[in-house]
C-alpha cells in the first residue's frame, strides 16, 4: 500500500496545475452543494420554526373525528337514520378545568383553554370573515408567541383595558383600514353583534393568521358565542414540538376529542418539503457529477501520459490490481483534497450568503436563513469522494489492462 | 535466502531437473484484418547459468520471443514453462508474481521512472514484493548500485545520468529481487561503444560470477559471438540454435 500511495502521490504532485484544476472542480461542486443544501434546509427550518412558534403544537377541540353513534345503531344490527340535524351550538369541552388538569398531569408542556368563534368583522363598510379566539392573557404566553408578536411595545394585558378589547392581525387591520383605538363590529352567524375596540396589533409572519385572526378575552369570546362558560379548545405547547403527533394521538385516545398536531394541520406543506428535498438532492447530485468529470479527465490524462510507466511497472511484476489501485488512489486524493477545499468554500459561501440583506413581501426574515449542519458536509464529501473514485476507476482499469508489450515496443 | 529461492512460482512444485525456461511449439499471431505471425512453432529450452543471444534480422520475432519467454505476452498457441510449470493458463496475478520473483527485464531504453531517484527506482521491485524491511531494501539497493559503480549517484534522478549509467541502473533494478533470469532486449542498442562494452561485461559477470541466466536480444553479432549460445530467428522461426565453444 505504501508503494501504491507513493507512486500515486508522485503522479499527482508532478502535475500541479492539472491536479489543481481537478481539485478546484470538485471543491466548487462540494462548496456550492453545501451552500445550496444549507440555504434550502435553512429556509425550511425557518418556515417550520415559524409554524411551530405561531401555531399551538396541539389543538384539542370539542369536535370528534367520527360522528357519535346513534342509540338505534346500538340496538339494531342495521339501522337507517334520516333527518339528523347537527347541533347548532357548539357543545364545548366538558368539564374544561378538570380536563385541562388531567392533561397537565402527563403532557410535557403547557395548556391554555380558549374559545374559538367564527365571526365577521365590520369596519368602514368592509366585511371580512375572521376567527375570533378568546384567550386567557396569563396563560397565552405559555402556549404561543403572541406576546412577542404584539406590535408597538404592548402586552396582552391590554385586553383588560377596555370593554370588549380586541387584538387584530396587522394584515387584517390593513385590510379593513383600522388602527388601535378603532371601534369595530363583530357579528356571528347566530346573529350576535358585538362592538369591540382595537387595542393592539400583532404580526405572526403567517399571512393566513395575520389577515384572519383576532384575539379577545375568553369571557368576550363566550359572550360572542352566546354560551357562558364555553371552552371549545385547548391549545398545547410541548417542550419538544417534534413529539406532537404522538402526544396528540394519545390525547385523542384518552379524551375522544379531536386532537390535531401542528404536523397534521400542515401536512400538505410538510409533504411539499419532501419534493423540495428531492429537487435539492437532484441538483446537488448534478453539480457533483459535473465535478467528477474533471476527476475523470485528470485521471485519463495521467494514465495516458503514464502509459509507458504502467507498462514498465507491469514488466517489473506489479499486478493489474496494483496498477489499478495506484490510479484509484490518485482519484481518491483528488476527491479528498477537493472535498476538504469544498468544505471551506461551502462554509464561506454560507456565511457570505447569510449576510445578504433581503426584503421580501413573503418573508419576515431580513437575511437569508442558512442551516449549519455537519450532515451537509458529510453528504457532499461522500458523494464527491465516491464520484471521484468511480470517475478514476474506469481509466485506471483500462490502463491496467493494457498490453505492456505494445507500449514498450512503441516507446522509443 | 534469496526471494526466488523462497518462492519461485506461487502454485506448483519445482519440476526436478527441468529447464529454467522452456518454449513448446510457441506461436504468436497478432489478430487483425490481416493477422500477423510474430513467431511460430518455437521449441527451445534454456537452462541455468546460460548466456544466450537471440539474433536475427529486424522483424524476425526476436523481441516477440523474449516477451513471450518473459511472460509479458501470451502465446496464441503452445506453452511457455518456467521451471517446468506451464504459465499461459496462470491467472494474471500469478504471472505478475512470477515476473517479480523469477525474471528481471532490461530494455533497449532504460525505462526508469523519471519522478523517482535512482535508489527509489532500484527499490521499486523490492517494494512490490514486500519481503524486506524499508531499511534492508535501501541497503540492498545501495549495494547493488555500488557494485555497478553507481554508488555516488543514488539520490540523483534518471535525467541527471548518462545513457550508460541509466542502463546500469536498469540492470540494478532488474537484479533487485535476485531473479535467476535476466531478459534483455537490445540492452546496448542505444549506447555508444564504450558504454555498450561496459553493459555487456556487466551481463557476462552476472552469468559467470553470480550464476544468473541471461537471455539477450541483440543485433550486434560480435556481442552474440561472445555469448554461450546463439539462437537465430528468421521470419518468426528458429533457424539455428548453436552452443558456442568460446566462453
Amino acid at each position: 500500500m505504501n508503494l501504491i500511495l507513493d507512486i500515486a502521490w508522485t503522479h499527482v504532485r508532478g502535475r500541479v496545475r492539472q491536479t489543481g484544476f481537478a481539485i478546484a472542480g470538485v471543491a466548487t461542486g462540494v462548496g456550492f452543494s453545501i451552500m445550496m443544501a444549507s440555504l434550502m434546509q435553512g429556509s425550511q427550518n425557518d418556515f417550520t420554526q415559524r409554524l411551530i412558534n405561531t401555531l399551538p403544537h396541539i389543538t384539542v377541540s370539542d369536535d370528534r373525528r367520527t360522528p357519535p353513534k346513534q342509540p338505534a345503531e346500538s340496538f339494531f344490527a342495521a339501522a337507517e337514520i334520516h333527518g339528523l340535524t347537527p347541533e347548532a351550538r357548539r357543545p364545548g369541552i366538558k368539564n374544561p378545568l378538570a380536563s385541562a388538569a388531567a392533561l397537565e398531569a402527563w403532557v410535557p408542556g403547557a395548556i391554555a383553554p380558549s374559545v374559538r368563534v367564527p365571526a365577521i368583522v365590520r369596519y368602514a363598510s368592509q366585511d371580512v370573515a375572521i376567527t375570533v379566539v378568546g384567550i386567557d392573557p396569563r396563560r397565552e404566553a405559555l402556549v404561543s408567541d403572541l406576546p412577542k408578536q404584539l406590535r408597538g411595545g404592548i402586552t396582552l394585558s391590554v385586553l383588560y383595558r377596555a370593554t370588549n378589547a380586541i387584538i387584530v392581525g396587522d394584515g387584517l387591520a390593513a385590510k379593513i383600514g383600522s388602527r388601535p383605538g378603532a371601534n369595530i363590529t363583530l357579528q356571528t352567524s347566530e346573529g350576535m353583534r358585538l362592538n369591540a375596540q382595537v387595542v393592539g396589533l400583532f404580526h405572526s409572519g403567517v399571512r393566513g393568521i395575520d389577515e384572519r385572526t383576532a384575539y379577545v378575552l375568553v369571557k368576550t369570546g363566550q359572550i360572542l358565542s352566546r354560551q357562558t362558560g364555553l371552552i371549545n379548545e385547548f391549545r398545547l405547547r410541548l417542550s419538544d414540538p417534534m413529539i406532537s403527533r404522538e402526544i396528540a394521538a394519545r390525547i385523542e385516545q384518552d379524551t375522544t376529542y379531536k386532537s390535531v398536531s401542528w404536523q397534521e394541520s400542515n401536512e400538505d406543506l410538510l409533504n411539499s418539503f419532501i419534493i423540495r428535498n428531492i429537487i435539492m438532492f437532484a441538483v446537488v447530485g448534478a453539480i457533483l457529477l459535473v465535478a467528477s468529470f474533471g476527476t475523470y479527465n485528470i485521471i485519463s490524462t495521467i494514465t495516458h501520459e503514464k502509459a509507458r510507466d504502467i507498462a514498465i511497472m507491469k514488466s517489473l511484476g506489479l499486478s493489474e490490481s496494483t496498477v489499478r489501485s495506484i490510479f484509484v488512489v490518485e482519484a481518491s486524493i483528488i476527491g479528498i483534497a477537493g472535498a476538504i477545499a469544498g468544505f471551506v468554500l461551502g462554509y464561506l459561501l454560507c456565511i457570505a450568503l447569510g449576510t445578504v440583506t433581503i426584503k421580501s413581501p413573503f418573508m419576515d426574515a431580513d437575511h437569508l436563513p442558512m442551516a449549519y449542519t455537519y450532515t451537509h458536509y458529510l453528504l457532499a464529501g461522500a458523494v464527491a469522494l465516491g464520484s471521484s473514485v468511480i470517475a478514476g476507476y474506469q481509466p485506471a482499469r483500462k490502463a491496467a489492462r493494457g498490453n505492456p508489450v505494445e507500449i514498450i515496443r512503441g516507446a522509443t | 535466502m534469496s526471494p526466488t529461492e523462497a518462492a519461485p512460482l506461487r502454485s506448483a512444485p519445482r519440476a526436478a531437473a527441468a529447464p529454467l525456461i522452456e518454449a513448446r511449439k510457441v506461436t504468436r499471431i497478432l489478430p487483425g484484418i490481416v493477422p500477423t505471425t510474430l513467431v511460430h512453432g518455437i521449441d527451445l529450452a534454456i537452462s541455468s547459468n546460460e548466456f544466450v543471444a537471440i539474433t536475427g534480422p529486424s522483424g524476425s520475432g526476436k523481441s516477440s520471443l523474449l516477451y513471450l519467454l518473459g511472460l509479458l505476452d501470451l502465446p496464441t498457441s503452445g506453452e511457455v514453462l518456467i521451471r517446468g510449470q506451464e504459465t499461459s493458463s496462470m491467472p494474471e496475478e500469478d504471472r505478475a508474481h512470477a515476473r517479480l520473483t523469477m525474471l528481471g527485464f532490461v530494455f533497449q531504453f532504460h525505462f526508469l521512472l523519471p519522478e523517482f531517484t535512482v535508489l527509489e527506482n532500484v527499490m521499486l521491485p523490492m517494494r512490490a514484493l514486500g519481503r524486506l524491511s524499508q531499511a534492508d531494501m535501501r541497503t540492498r539497493a545501495g549495494e547493488l548500485l555500488g557494485s555497478l559503480g553507481l554508488g555516488d549517484h543514488t539520490s540523483k534522478r534518471p535525467d541527471q545520468l548518462s545513457g550508460g549509467q541509466r542502463q546500469r541502473v536498469a540492470v540494478a533494478r532488474a537484479l533487485a529481487n535476485e531473479p535467476p533470469v535476466i531478459l534483455a532486449d537490445e540492452p546496448t542498442g542505444s549506447l555508444d561503444s564504450k558504454a555498450s562494452e561496459q553493459v555487456f561485461e556487466l551481463l557476462r559477470d552476472l552469468v559467470e560470477k553470480k550464476g544468473k541466466t541471461v537471455v539477450a536480444v541483440t543485433h550486434d553479432l560480435d556481442m552474440a559471438n561472445r555469448m554461450h549460445r546463439e539462437i537465430k530467428l528468421i521470419d518468426g522461426a528458429v533457424v539455428t540454435d548453436e552452443f558456442q565453444v568460446r566462453r
